[in-house]
Order: structure tokens, then C-alpha cells, then sequence
């Protein structure tokens, strides 16, 4: 059984071997913006590029109002399935599935042609009609992860005493919703927040077809126009995916505190 | 994407149907018990449903069927015939199989050897955890990363160059098949380590213990017990892993441009630009997709379902 153990270490090496090297070169690569040897050029490049700034804080922004509205969306019909409609559970996690059947493209591609100018709803008409579309377009993205984390999170509390206690106390529905069960599913509702944040701050296909100067598409454009930028790029996109996961882990480790009961 | 491991997991699925069971013989009866706080609490996410999800794909679908002026006509899927497109379609199943066999079958082969190989707790817990930031690293920065690594002036490509051996010379080439096949394997590895993880862990060590009592060898055990177990969720997670490599388009179009004409890349240029100069054929294009990521899911949710039935 001894060589299992050491075929466990060479599998381990391969693997790390295969995720490691892309992620070296790449700085590697990003270093070399200069003949005379290794600097940070590169970067200070990109971090002083205004479309830069203009596009990373215009997707932060999208991606931080896609949150808002898919927690206003989501914390209530789960709370509502689990509390008083378990029947309709099958129906709703399928719906919250879908995002992942469908693929991006297919779904804007749906949008352009149901919210153009001559539609009902002419949504692409306008500037902040179209930025209500890439936000919505972005909520159905984090659709399957927003609900997943907000149902984990009502699964850990006991959501029946909770409200019959809070309605005992004269509270009503959305008040036990605001002031009860989010405060207790906080933790949850977070990580869904920065799987959210990860997915939607480098997101390239929606953004692109609705014409919008997202991080994503000014990663494309900087892509096709340059040499040793994109590697620093694709860095400064691995840090903030490495952010964004080491905060849902973080989290995880307050979680059972919330999910305590006695 | 630690949650996408709930994806695999039985209880969480649309085929639970426990529940509903319970009702009785009419599943409607909840709406004569109704009350506004309800109606409010998921009126919100039935809207939205509808409006961004839904619609925008049955209106798709819908538009496949019709001409010009609205008629129904099965010309556009016809046209869908047509050599560029067969072969877009042929180049994508190709990376998307090619990816999802190559991802399942290594991240299986990894996470086996992190979970059952007596590797330290801690090597376990960090490869978890760079999973589920390697899933979520695709997109146009995965090109980047590639690139800067298997690209003419890639850290590998160099370096091989320095000990003796041309990649380019000899035949590879980053914006190919296989270019983009490794690629996706980037984030389809990890995806498959996290969803497999929690099925290894479902394979109790009594199981193996009374295999090696009765005297099953290690080979034996896998080929009898452990293999048929994981099945299920290794094939549900094959099409997972399928469906997610083909609607991917934002790394193919970064590493490649155009060059590599997988049908994601041919619908974006047709939304662009209508380079098939037909409205319709995008439609029917689009239909294409949709027909073919939801066979993979109806092949996992069947599967799962069997699954179930052994296990009761």
C-alpha cells in the first residue's frame, strides 16, 4: 500500500504542476514590458489606463446593484418555499437552474430581440435601460448560486419557530423577513454575494452584446491591442477571484455560529 | 463555486418530487390558500423568471420557426445544414466531449488521490479551496494566462525552445482544438474535483474494509463496488461538464479571435453583425444550442433519477 500513497503524491505533483505553471508565466510574462529585465511597468500601465478605472468601477457598481436585486428576488421566495409552499420547491430550484442549462449567450441574445427598440418594453433604447438590462442579465447569471446560498442558509435556522415567535410578537411578513430571518442567514447571503461579485466583475459575453464598458470587454479590447498588459490583466483578474473565494471561506468559518441552536 | 456541488447532490435537485406528493391529488390547491404576504413574497421571482429568463428563450425558440414576416417555416432550420455550420457545430461538440472526458476523467483521478490516498488533511482542504477559485477563472483572463504560457513567447514554449524542442514546429498550436481543449480543462478539472468530492466521501470505509474481508483486491473493489456507486454522478457530472464547455465563448473568443469557429462564436458574430445575413438562421442557430445543452441535462437528471430509484 506504500506505492498508492506515492502514486497519491505524483498525481498531486501533475496537478499542481498543470494549475501552477499558467498562473507563474503569466506573472512571469507580465513582467517583461521592458528589455532591461523584470518590472512592475506593466501594471502601473494598467492601473493609471482611465478606461481602466472607468471600466472596473462601472462593473463594480453593475455587479454590486445585481446583488441588491437578486437578494429582493431571491430571499423572499425561498423563505416563502421552505416556510409555507414546500410543494413548489421542485419548480422554483428548477427555474433557479436554468442559467446554467442556458448558456450567457443565448440569454442576451433572447433580450436583444425581446427588449429592442420596437418592443413593448424598450429597454435597449435608453442608457439606463440598457443598464437595467446587463444588471437583471447579471442577477439571472447568479441566479443558481444566489438561491443555493440563501436556501443553505434557511436550512440551517429553524425558519417555522422563528416566525411563528416573531408573528406571536405581532411582527408581520415583511418584517420577519428584514428584522428576523436575514439577519440570521447574513453569513450566507454574503457568499452568494461574492460568488456574485466573482462571476459578474470579469463577465464578457452579456456585456459585449449590450455594448457596455464593462471590465471584462476593456480586458478584450487591451487583449487584442497588447503585448504584456493582458498578462498583468489576467493577474490583477486572478487576486480578485483569489478575494473574492477567500472571503467566502472566511465566512464559512462564522457560519456555524449563526446556525447554532440549542 | 463550492455551492455547485449542491447541483450534484440528490436532495437539492428539480427530480426530488418528495414534497409534492404530500398535496394530495391537486397540486393548485395552495392558491385558494393564498395569502397577499405570499403572493408578494414570490411574485417578484415568478416575474423575473418569466421576463429574463424564460420568455427571451421560448421567444428564441419560437423564432427559429418563423420567416421573415412572422410565418412559420422550418426553412431556417433547414439552412442550419449549410458546411460552415455543420462544422461549427462538430468543431464545439469535439472541445466540449474533449474537455468534459479529459476534466472528468483527471479531476476523478485527483480527487481520489486527495481524499482517498492518505494525503495530509492539508493538502485536501488547499486544493478545495484553489478549486473553487480555478472554476470561477475563466473568461477572457484564462486566454490571457494561456497565452502568456503556451502562446509563440509563453514562459513553456520558450523554455522548451531553450532545452531543444520547438512546441510550434512541431505541429501544436494554442489557437487549435487541442490549444483550447487544455485550456478548458483549467476550470472543468476543479469544477469536476468539486463536484465528485462529496460522492468520494460517500464511499464508506466499511465498504472497503468488507471487500478486503472477503478477499477483494483494491482493483476488485473499484471495479465492483466503488466505480458502480460514483457512476451516476460521474456521468450527470459528464454532461454538466459538457453543457458548461459549450456555451463557453469568452476564452475561445480571447485566445482565438475568429479562428476558431465554434458555434458560441459564430452566434456572437451572427448578433453582431448577421454575418449569416439571415435573422432567422441566428434563431434556429441559438435553437441549436438550447437542443443540445438541454439533452446533456435531461441525460443527468435521468440518470440521477435512475440513480435514485437503485438506491431506495
Amino acid at each position: 500500500m506504500k506505492s498508492g500513497r506515492l502514486w497519491s503524491w505524483i498525481i498531486f505533483g501533475l496537478g499542481a504542476g498543470y494549475f501552477l505553471l499558467p498562473l507563474l508565466a503569466t506573472f512571469e510574462f507580465s513582467l517583461r514590458i521592458r528589455r532591461e529585465g523584470y518590472t512592475f511597468d506593466a501594471y502601473t500601465s494598467v492601473f493609471s489606463d482611465g478606461r481602466f478605472q472607468a471600466s472596473f468601477s462601472y462593473s463594480l457598481i453593475i455587479g454590486i446593484c445585481a446583488i441588491i436585486v437578486g437578494l429582493l428576488i431571491v430571499v423572499p421566495a425561498a423563505y416563502y418555499v421552505r416556510l409555507r409552499a414546500p410543494h413548489l420547491r421542485p419548480i422554483i430550484e428548477f427555474i433557479t437552474l436554468l442559467p446554467l442549462i442556458i448558456p450567457a449567450i443565448i440569454l442576451v441574445f433572447g433580450y436583444i430581440r425581446m427588449y429592442n427598440t420596437s418592443s413593448p418594453l424598450p429597454l435597449l433604447g435608453t442608457n439606463v435601460g440598457t443598464d437595467i438590462l446587463l444588471t437583471l442579465a447579471y442577477v439571472a447569471l447568479a441566479l443558481p448560486y444566489m438561491y443555493r446560498a440563501v436556501d443553505t442558509g434557511l436550512r440551517t435556522i429553524d425558519v417555522q419557530t422563528l416566525t411563528e415567535a416573531a408573528n406571536i410578537l405581532g411582527a408581520n411578513q415583511a418584517t420577519i423577513i428584514v428584522q428576523v430571518i436575514f439577519p440570521n442567514i447574513i453569513v450566507a447571503v454574503l457568499s452568494g454575494a461574492f460568488l456574485t461579485l466573482a462571476i459578474v466583475i470579469g463577465e464578457f459575453t452579456i456585456a459585449s452584446l449590450l455594448n457596455r464598458q464593462v471590465f471584462g470587454v476593456y480586458m478584450q479590447n487591451v487583449g487584442a491591442n497588447r503585448a504584456f498588459e493582458p498578462a498583468a490583466l489576467a493577474v490583477i483578474s486572478f487576486v480578485i477571484t483569489w478575494g473574492a473565494m477567500g472571503m467566502i471561506q472566511l465566512l464559512a468559518r462564522f457560519a456555524p455560529k449563526t446556525a447554532r441552536r440549542d | 463555486m463550492t455551492n455547485v456541488s449542491s447541483v450534484a447532490d440528490p436532495s437539492a435537485g428539480p427530480v426530488s418530487t418528495g414534497p409534492a406528493v404530500r398535496v394530495g391529488g391537486n397540486p393548485f390547491r395552495f392558491i385558494s390558500r393564498l395569502r397577499l404576504g405570499d403572493i408578494i413574497a414570490i411574485a417578484p421571482f415568478i416575474i423575473f423568471a418569466l421576463l429574463f429568463l424564460l420568455i427571451p428563450t421560448l421567444g428564441l425558440v419560437v423564432g427559429a420557426f418563423q420567416d421573415g414576416s412572422g410565418n412559420f417555416t422550418l426553412q431556417n432550420i433547414i439552412d442550419l445544414g449549410t458546411p460552415q455550420i455543420l462544422a461549427s457545430f462538430w468543431i464545439s461538440i469535439r472541445v466540449s466531449a474533449a474537455s468534459a472526458i479529459l476534466g472528468a476523467g483527471i479531476g476523478l483521478v485527483i480527487a481520489l488521490a486527495i481524499i482517498r490516498g492518505r494525503l495530509p488533511q492539508a493538502i485536501r482542504s488547499t486544493v478545495m479551496t484553489f478549486s473553487g477559485v480555478a472554476s470561477n477563472f475563466a473568461g477572457i483572463p484564462l486566454a490571457f494566462a494561456f497565452l502568456a504560457t503556451l502562446g509563440r513567447l509563453g514562459l513553456v514554449t520558450v523554455l522548451l525552445k531553450f532545452v531543444g524542442f520547438d512546441l510550434y514546429k512541431s505541429g501544436f498550436n494554442l489557437l487549435s482544438f487541442w490549444g483550447l481543449t487544455i485550456t478548458y480543462l483549467y476550470f472543468q478539472i476543479p469544477l469536476m474535483i468539486l463536484i465528485i468530492a462529496p460522492a468520494i466521501d460517500g464511499l464508506k470505509k466499511e465498504w472497503g474494509e468488507a471487500a478486503a474481508t472477503l478477499g477483494a483486491t483494491n482493483g476488485q473493489f473499484w471495479r465492483y463496488i466503488g466505480l458502480p456507486v460514483l457512476w451516476p454522478n460521474l456521468l450527470g457530472t459528464l454532461s454538466l461538464l459538457f453543457a458548461n464547455a459549450f456555451g463557453a465563448i469568452a476564452t475561445a473568443y480571447a485566445l482565438t479571435g475568429s479562428s476558431l469557429n465554434i458555434v458560441p462564436i459564430l452566434l456572437y458574430a451572427q448578433i453582431r453583425g448577421d454575418v449569416l445575413h439571415n435573422p432567422g438562421l441566428g434563431a434556429a442557430l441559438a435553437l441549436g444550442m438550447i437542443v443540445i445543452t438541454a439533452f446533456a441535462n435531461i441525460i443527468y437528471l435521468v440518470i440521477r433519477t435512475r440513480a435514485e430509484r437503485w438506491l431506495k
